[in-house]
């Protein structure tokens, strides 16, 4: 059991390497909230764009959608870190993640959205039109309020479930958490660093693990389960 | 143009990286075989001890779902794979990654089975039991059917997840589809090897995306 601890929770090792964790929790929580506030943007905008029903941008966002959900974003970030510079085009690291992450965010987020949408009946879009509010005014004031009250529990989700895989940009040489825990790990030869990485990520994600979990029990209820 | 097309679809490697990005293929199928079997298991034991009415087998089962959502799987898949070795225990990749995707997957499948089974009303069980059925049978013949059914799109999506993290194994030099065709790009200075991962990917799962909109519609309809 001593030497349990020792491997995995040696005080001096985390003291040590503390410093380097916590920068890489500050990168992680930048690059994160990067992705949330572009990737849900874009989905909210690419649903409401197809709510006008337009032939061609439907087939386009509907493509995106399925592309982006299918991928593995790990791919994606390899085919872009290792296969731009090829053609001229060098983006680093970081950059690399927060594209990735941003499209398969908005991918799942405009499927969400538009699942919002689609549960409204025709005869709200209807009675909003007819009381001159236009397409437009309908779309922001009718339609928009009850599709984001709708999308929030799955929403969340996805939001916990893409942030968490800044963990990924360790592959890519992002300072992120893992990356900065990995280096350590193979300088001080302990486990420790590891075991800071994983305490890193609770601290992080707990509080959004809660709140997602707060989401879905209200609706529960609300479905009268 | 020209370099983009040399760069990114170049035909002569794809076919030079197929033969080694087929044998990577075929361990990402073991894995996914492994990994979906071994979480649907173990979400629906952590599922049934998240429903139970005993304290001390919900508590745990909580804790549990909690952990293993909050933390991300690579940092599972690392922690095991370089963590264990420092107690002694030495893993080779793919347990490790079976292990990992375990506790990550069981956790995100028992979300589903729980929601599933809540989906089943009380009255079903009462009568179940007043018909002279067991607890457990109740539970086997009963409720798990419809539970299932009621959530089979959830169930799809998630197991499209679990299949997309498989490339993470690559992480581990794990010989599967994304490490071979990262592989095969060192060897050649050309990215087409990733774009035919992509394409391989694609294939296999666009249509189980395409299912998967298709019932979440039916659903809501």
């Amino acid at each position: 059991m001593q030497n349990f601890l020792h491997t995995f929770f040696d005080p001096n090792v985390m003291a040590r390497y503390l410093p380097d964790v916590l920068s890489g929790m500050m990168v992680a929580i930048w690059i994160g909230a990067a992705v949330v506030v572009a990737g849900v943007t874009a989905g909210l905008a690419l649903a409401c764009l197809r709510t006008y029903r337009i032939a061609i941008c439907d087939v386009f966002i509907i493509c995106f959608a399925d592309i982006f959900r299918a991928l593995p974003p790990l791919v994606l970030i390899l085919l872009l870190y290792f296969g731009l510079p090829g053609v001229g085009v060098r983006l680093s690291g970081p950059v690399v993640l927060f594209v990735v992450l941003s499209l398969t965010l908005a991918a799942f987020a405009e499927e969400i959205f538009w699942a919002g949408f689609s549960s409204i009946e025709k005869g709200q879009w209807e009675a909003g039109i007819s009381t001159g509010l236009g397409f437009g005014g309908t779309l922001v004031y009718v339609a928009l309020p009850q599709a984001v009250r709708l999308a929030i529990p799955p929403l969340v989700n996805r939001v916990l479930a893409i942030t968490k895989m800044t963990a990924l940009g360790s592959v890519i040489g992002v300072l992120e958490i893992l990356s900065a825990a990995t280096t350590a790990q193979s300088f001080s030869g302990s486990a420790t660093p590891l075991s800071l990485a994983a305490i890193a990520y609770l601290v992080l994600f707990l509080p959004l693990v809660f709140a997602a979990r707060m989401f879905e029990r209200r609706r529960e209820q609300s479905l009268g389960r | 143009m020209q370099s983009l097309m040399d760069q990114f679809f170049n035909l002569e490697i794809m076919a030079k990286a197929l033969p080694l990005m087929l044998s990577g293929l075929w361990m990402t199928a073991k894995l996914c075989a492994a990994v979906i079997v071994l979480g649907l298991g173990g979400g629906l034991v952590v599922a049934l001890a998240n429903v139970s009415p005993r304290r001390w087998l919900r508590f745990p089962s909580i804790v549990f779902t909690d952990i293993f959502r909050a933390l991300p799987p690579l940092v599972l898949l690392i922690f095991i794979y370089s963590g264990l070795p420092f107690a002694g225990i030495e893993i080779s990749p793919f347990a490790a990654v079976a292990l990992a995707f375990l506790l990550n997957n069981s956790a995100y499948y028992a979300e589903v089975y729980r929601a599933g089974i809540l989906s089943v009303g009380k009255g079903q069980w009462e009568a179940a039991r007043s018909t002279g059925l067991s607890q457990t049978q109740t539970l086997t013949s009963v409720v798990l059917p419809q539970a299932v059914r009621n959530v089979l799109p959830d169930l799809l999506s998630n197991t499209v997840e679990v299949v997309k993290l498989t490339s993470l194994a690559s992480v581990v030099s794990l010989s599967e589809l994304l490490y071979t065709a990262n592989m095969a790009r060192s060897i050649t200075y050309n990215a087409s090897p990733l774009v035919l991962a992509a394409l391989i990917y694609l294939v296999i799962l666009w249509p189980v995306v395409r299912l998967v909109s298709r019932f979440q519609r039916r659903l809501a309809a």
